[in-house]
């Protein structure tokens, strides 16, 4: 009897635990234009200072972005290639975006492997990762002294909390069921950032933005033809409907 | 013409010409139910196509299956656009089959002398389940290792021999690089191989006996002077230059969800299917590709794993019986019952629920419905096998209606 009061009493205090890793689902609309060039460039800059070198963009190719994004490789360069291959050369301009930490390396840093960023916007989608990057909270028990709303317990520091600042959850009791939840229902400031909050916003929605169009770079083009392609089908079937009818005049 | 000549001495080009196409005699009133047929066999040849382009530079391996398939996506000329072709393909595949299955249902187009047509069309729609779960796996992706997982463990819930038999399939304890080099060979070589013959033979059973049509009437019964079907009409030109209008409007459809749509919000390209394959991490939700969901509802439906295996298995093999089923001698809907109007409408709608139930969590109250809409699939046969028998049916013209 007594080791299932425990328990029950453990149940109760993992339940906001529990409610933050369904609750805090709520996302956010990411603002993404993959057409607004300007804000990708702005997103690959901030992609190349804080993402990129933990996380690999391993599928994607430096000289790829300088043409999609109408840079000169020499932008590219400064912009996003800060290491050398084995042979002691700067990186090429025509390599993979890898990084140089190894699994091993990043288990014993934080716990965990570091994903590749390559495909993220196709696999959690653009708004998982808007929300994911502004619900990071303070929580000393935590090794790294951030937790994360969207993300419980996740591996990563809050590495952009010198743009953010620091932030503390508030949590409102809210009923499911029979059962009474902690949920986060906002974040309350408790330290500014270099960023306002318009201003952080803007730079992660730049950001996600950027990494919604490394998962897919051909998206443009892929549109641009799509519509070329329906328009000359529209065409063909005026021909296609008309020598039908011709042929069809003499059934009956 | 002497060219000609001395090729049909040698090689029965026009015969093989007049007889599957110049002078084959078709109906004339086919409507728009009947595009689906010739539609299918150009999703074949465009999966065929698009599919010998993606072996040139896929990669069937282990270590580099997943990044092979972003370098296509990303570093192939026009890559993207033949990988788009396949994934979207596979969906057409089965969105014009199963129409055109339906088409057969409600014409009756599986009734004596056509018995065949159908049994090669249910051997055709087995074989293209298994080349598109084989294909599923080659983009090595979680929901590739993980949905082949579910699947591959079925095999085990047969007794005696079915945990060998699972070991025998995959080539390893686990899915690996073993599993995924006998899927290629199987998915590239094996059974398209299988699926031409089979099509082959549908087409050869068909030009045999004769199209239906939406009357199920036979046009072989009244012919003119020359034997020529009254209400027939050479395939070629006629229902050439109509099923390219029938192309056309497909393909037009096709685009839409090939350059606008691909991914069909996570229905087609799964989001865990951007994540490498992972042997230690499970995804949270594993459902199938929604060509196979009706299925799998049914499967889940059942709470004793064989038991669920076995009615999942006998959903498809029950179809195969469907020209013994139906015992009505009256071919189209047209001409049959109220009963039977009501049966196949319940059956379709239990297809689709089914479909639909199973990309969702399975809930108590889900799982019910699960139930009933697989009562009623199963239903539907014995419904139509028992008041089949003297249906009352209106009387069907001699010549076809329009």
């Amino acid at each position: 009897m007594k080791s299932l009061v425990k328990l029950l009493i453990i149940a109760v205090m993992l339940t906001p635990v529990m409610a933050a890793a369904s609750g805090g689902a709520k996302l956010l609309k990411a603002p993404i234009d993959i057409n607004d060039k300007e804000s990708l460039r702005r997103g690959a800059q901030a992609f190349g200072d804080y993402c990129y070198s933990c996380h690999a963009a391993s599928f994607m190719r430096f000289n790829r972005i300088a043409k999609d994004l109408d840079m000169e490789e020499q932008e590219v360069r400064e912009m996003l290639i800060h290491t050398y291959n084995e042979k002691g050369a700067p990186t090429k301009i025509g390599d993979l975006m890898e990084v140089s930490m190894t699994d091993a390396y990043a288990e014993n840093a934080f716990g965990t492997s570091v994903p590749d960023l390559t495909l993220a916007a196709r696999a959690r989608g653009a708004d998982w990762i808007y929300t994911y990057l502004r619900s990071f909270y303070v929580d000393e028990d935590r090794p790294t002294g951030f937790n994360n709303a969207v993300f419980p317990d996740v591996g990563m520091p809050h590495v952009l909390w010198s743009l953010q600042g620091l932030q503390e959850p508030v949590y409102e009791t809210v009923m499911h069921g029979d059962i009474e939840v902690d949920e986060i229902v906002h974040f309350e400031k408790i330290q500014d950032g270099k960023l306002t909050r318009v201003e952080y916003d803007v730079f992660l929605g730049d950001l996600t933005n950027f990494m919604v169009y490394i998962a897919e770079p051909v998206q443009v083009e892929r549109r641009s033809m799509g519509w070329k392609v329906m328009l000359f089908l529209v065409v063909l079937f005026g021909f296609a409907f008309a020598l039908k009818k011709e042929y069809w005049k003499d059934v009956h | 013409m002497s060219l000609m000549n001395w090729i049909d001495d040698r090689f029965p080009a026009t015969k093989m010409w007049n007889d599957h196409l110049a002078k084959y005699y078709t109906p004339k009133n086919f409507n728009f139910w009947y595009f689906f047929g010739s539609l299918a066999l150009m999703v074949l040849v465009i999966q065929i196509i698009s599919g010998i382009f993606l072996t040139m530079h896929y990669k069937p391996d282990g270590a580099m299956a997943f990044a092979s398939v972003e370098y296509i996506m990303r570093d192939v000329p026009y890559g993207w656009l033949i990988r788009y072709i396949h994934s979207t393909g596979a969906t057409a595949f089965f969105v014009v089959v199963y129409l055109h299955m339906l088409r057969g249902m409600m014409y009756g187009s599986y009734k004596k002398p056509r018995e065949l047509i159908w049994l090669f069309g249910m051997f055709i729609y087995v074989a293209l389940m298994a080349e598109a779960f084989m294909g599923y796996l080659l983009p090595w992706g979680q929901m590739s290792y993980w949905g082949a997982q579910v699947i591959i463990s079925l095999f085990g819930a047969i007794p005696v021999i079915g945990d060998d038999l699972t070991l025998w399939i995959r080539g390893d304890f686990v899915i690996g690089d073993a599993t995924l080099n006998r899927f290629f060979a199987l998915h590239v070589i094996a059974l398209p191989f299988v699926l031409v013959f089979l099509v082959v033979a549908h087409i050869l059973a068909l030009h045999e006996v004769g199209s239906n049509n939406p009357d199920g009437v036979e046009i072989k019964k009244l012919k003119d002077a020359d034997g020529v079907p009254l209400d027939g009409i050479p395939f070629h030109p006629y229902y050439s230059v109509k099923d390219i209008v029938g192309v056309v409007v497909f393909l037009f459809f096709f685009s839409i969800v090939l350059f606008y749509f691909p991914d069909g919000g996570g229905y087609l390209l799964e989001h865990a299917n951007f994540i490498a394959s992972d042997p230690l991490k499970t995804p949270e939700h594993i459902a199938p590709v929604w060509y196979f969901t009706p299925f799998y509802a049914i499967l889940r439906a059942v709470p004793d794993k064989l038991m669920g295996v076995g009615t999942m298995g006998a959903a498809i093999v029950v179809l195969f019986f469907l020209p013994w089923i139906d015992r009505c001698k009256v071919k189209s809907i047209r001409y049959r019952s109220i009963v039977f109007k009501l049966n196949l409408l319940v059956f379709g709608v239990s297809f689709v629920v089914l479909g639909w139930l199973a990309m969702q969590p399975a809930t108590e109250i889900l799982t019910m419905f699960s139930r009933i809409f697989t009562f009623l699939y199963f239903a539907f046969f014995v419904v139509l096998f028992v008041t089949s028998k003297n249906e009352k049916t209106k009387p069907v013209p001699d010549r076809v209606t329009s």
